[in-house]
Formats: structure tokens, sequence, C-alpha cells
């Protein structure tokens, strides 16, 4: 394995593909033939893009409930790449919001399905174990997707279905 | 930042090695050994340990309270004091000027001066309580993963350092190189290809 602080620089990029190409399968997914169980991704209220050029990085924020992804689109045709989405994912009705930074996929604001109140010491640990077990089930969706991710990108199809798709997807 | 907060942040970490002894035992020891000391009235700016995630201010391990379902479950505390630099020019200020008038001598070197400083810190130090931070920690011993809830660069640096001197087992946080490697099951070509790979630009036909 490389030297991990070298290994973080070298390959943040994957970062950004992965929120780009994220972006791209929740905007086009058919979710007519998905079961309940499966759970939906969408994106939230907060999408920051980057650019780095010759000329320095430029950064665009989208944030607010209400807003368009337009200037968002304008960014990824000038090679902008996504370094932070805010999503949501919704299962039955459990509903997970929160916000994944691309360089470091560190999960920020997360926040859960409602839980009940914490009265005694035992519904304490009662909460703290279904805390954990609502932690589990985000993350290990988000492991998944990833892992879904890299082996696209680092398979034949990446070159000759995934990256052409995403990039009409851009020119919509 | 708290598990049971409304909201939480989270630094993933994947777990090198397991114990040659019993789990339980050598996290409780681990756990005992570097506690959390307290450095109210102490001249000490900061102190890293681990505390009990359901009584922070009164660590106790006794008894598996680290443990929870087939986790363990405990927090790092970080105290610390934070001095504002204007206060401690105002005391030296005033210092130098007194021990000017006593030495009769108008001036102090600036070795007098730094060792001054030190005393002033330490002084003040003293005087003002910690502020502590509180962060848990969930560890998944057989998976060997374990989450932070926080995503400071300070709480992650000291949990990676404190970690490896109470338990001899070292973390690897998961981002987007070691999560491709150590945790998505790659083949051994897939991992080959992993090395070569560089960055792409989305527009069809071109390299970023």
């Amino acid at each position: 394995m490389l030297d991990l602080a070298v290994a973080y620089n070298r390959y943040k990029f994957l970062g950004y593909e992965f929120l780009t190409w994220l972006w791209h399968r929740i905007d086009t997914q058919n979710h007519e033939t998905d079961s309940p169980d499966d759970g939906v991704f969408q994106m939230g209220n907060r999408i920051v893009l980057e650019n780095r050029s010759r000329e320095g990085l430029e950064t665009i924020t989208i944030k607010g409930d209400d807003a368009g992804f337009e200037e968002a689109f304008i960014a990824l045709r000038k090679g902008a790449g996504v370094s932070e989405a805010n999503l949501t994912y919704s299962q039955a009705n459990l509903k997970w919001r929160f916000t994944l930074k691309a360089e470091s996929l560190a999960i920020s604001n997360l926040s859960f399905p409602e839980t009940e109140l914490v009265e005694t010491k035992e519904d304490l640990e009662g909460a703290a174990l279904n805390r954990i077990y609502l932690c589990e089930q985000i993350i290990a969706k988000i492991e998944t997707l990833f892992q879904v991710f890299v082996k696209e990108r680092l398979s034949d199809a990446w070159e000759t279905k995934t990256r052409p798709q995403i990039s009409r997807w851009m020119d919509r | 930042m708290g598990l049971l907060s409304s909201s939480v942040s989270v630094s993933r970490y994947k777990v090198n090695g397991k114990f040659e002894s019993s789990a339980v035992e050598s996290v409780f020891t681990g756990l005992r050994k570097n506690c959390i000391m307290e450095i109210d009235q102490q001249t000490d700016e900061k102190s890293a340990g681990w505390t009990s995630w359901q009584t922070p201010f009164q660590p106790d391990f006794r008894g598996s309270s680290f443990m929870i379902g087939t986790y363990f479950l405990f927090a790092l505390r970080i105290d610390k004091k934070t001095l504002a630099a204007k206060t401690i020019r105002k005391h030296c200020s005033l210092e130098i000027e007194k021990r000017k008038r006593e030495n009769g001598r108008g001036f102090l070197s600036s070795n007098e001066k730094k060792l001054l400083k030190e005393q002033i810190v330490q002084n003040l130090c003293r005087q003002i309580p910690a502020t502590p931070n509180i962060y848990d920690l969930i560890w998944d011993y057989e998976k060997e993963r374990l989450w932070l809830f926080s995503t400071l660069k300070s709480a992650n640096e000291e949990l990676e350092a404190l970690f490896l001197k109470s338990f001899n087992l070292s973390l690897v946080r998961l981002f987007p190189y070691t999560q491709a490697v150590l945790a998505s099951e790659l083949s051994h070509s897939e991992q080959d290809r992993l090395l070569q790979l560089s960055p792409v630009s989305f527009r069809e036909g071109s390299h970023a």
C-alpha cells in the first residue's frame, strides 16, 4: 500500500469523480423498479463544486431547498468536480440527511430518522444501540455505493459506457 | 460530539490487527492506563485521554461499561486551556516593568523575558479551567473498524496517536484510496489498474 499522506493527495480525485458519478446516478436512475426495501438516495439542499485551473481555484456553492442546479451543470461543463454534496437517503419511512466530502469521504451533519426520547439509563443504552444501527445502515449504503463506483471506474465499461453517459447528461 | 446528538459527523477507520489475549481485558487496560487526566489548577495547557461515554466527566470503565452489544463504546476527551495572546502580552508587559524597577538595570535580557513569559503562561494556566471536548467513538472489534464522531483534524490526529499508544494497534483512516484498497474487495488486476489511475474529465475524449 502507498504511503497514506501521498495516497490521500494522489487519489482525492477519486472522491470528486465519485460524487459526480453519484449525482448522475441519482439524477438518471429509474426508481420505479426499486422495491421499498432498497431505499433511495436523493440530492439534498447543498452542493459545492471546484474547478482547478491555471488561474487558481474556483469554488461554486449552490444551496437552498428549492435551488436549481443549472449553475452547477454549467460548472460541470467547464470542468468542475463535485467537492461536497448534501444528500438524503430514504428507506420505507426512515430518512437520513448528510453531507459527503469528496477528498476525505468524511460524513458530516448526519441527521437520523426520528427516534424515541431518552428518559432512563436503560433508554440510553437502547438509544445508543439504535443509533449505532442507524449509523451502520447509512455507512454500509455509502460504502457499497463507493465500491460499485470503484469497480466501474476500474473496468473497461468506464471509458466505453459510463463516462460518455455522464458527459451526455452534463450537456442536457 | 456525541453519538446521541441530533446531528453528527463521522470519520471512519480500519483497525489494523487484533489482540493476542482477551479483547475486553486489553481494551479495559488500555483505557485505564490512558484515562483523561484533570488539569484544572495545574500548569498544563492540554490533556487528552479516554473517558466513559455515559459519564465523560467521571471516567469509569469498570463492569464493562465501555461495551454495548458487540461494540466497544467510549470517548476521546481533549481538555484545553486557551489563553488569549493579548492577555499574555498584558501580564508580560506589567511584569517586565516591575522587574526592571526591581533590578535597577532598566532592561531585561531576551532570555530573562523568555523565562518570564513561560512563568506567566504557567501561572495563568493554573488559574483558568480547561475546556473539555468529548468525541464518542464506536469500535467494532470483530469487523476491525472504528468510527470517530468528529471530522476535526485535531481530534483525528489525537485519536490516531492515543489509540496506538493505548492498544498497540494502528488506525488507517478511510478516504478514497484506502476505502478502495482496504474495503472494496478489488481483484489483483483491479489493484494494478488503481495504481495506474489518473483523473479524467467527464468531457468526452479528454483527460483532466
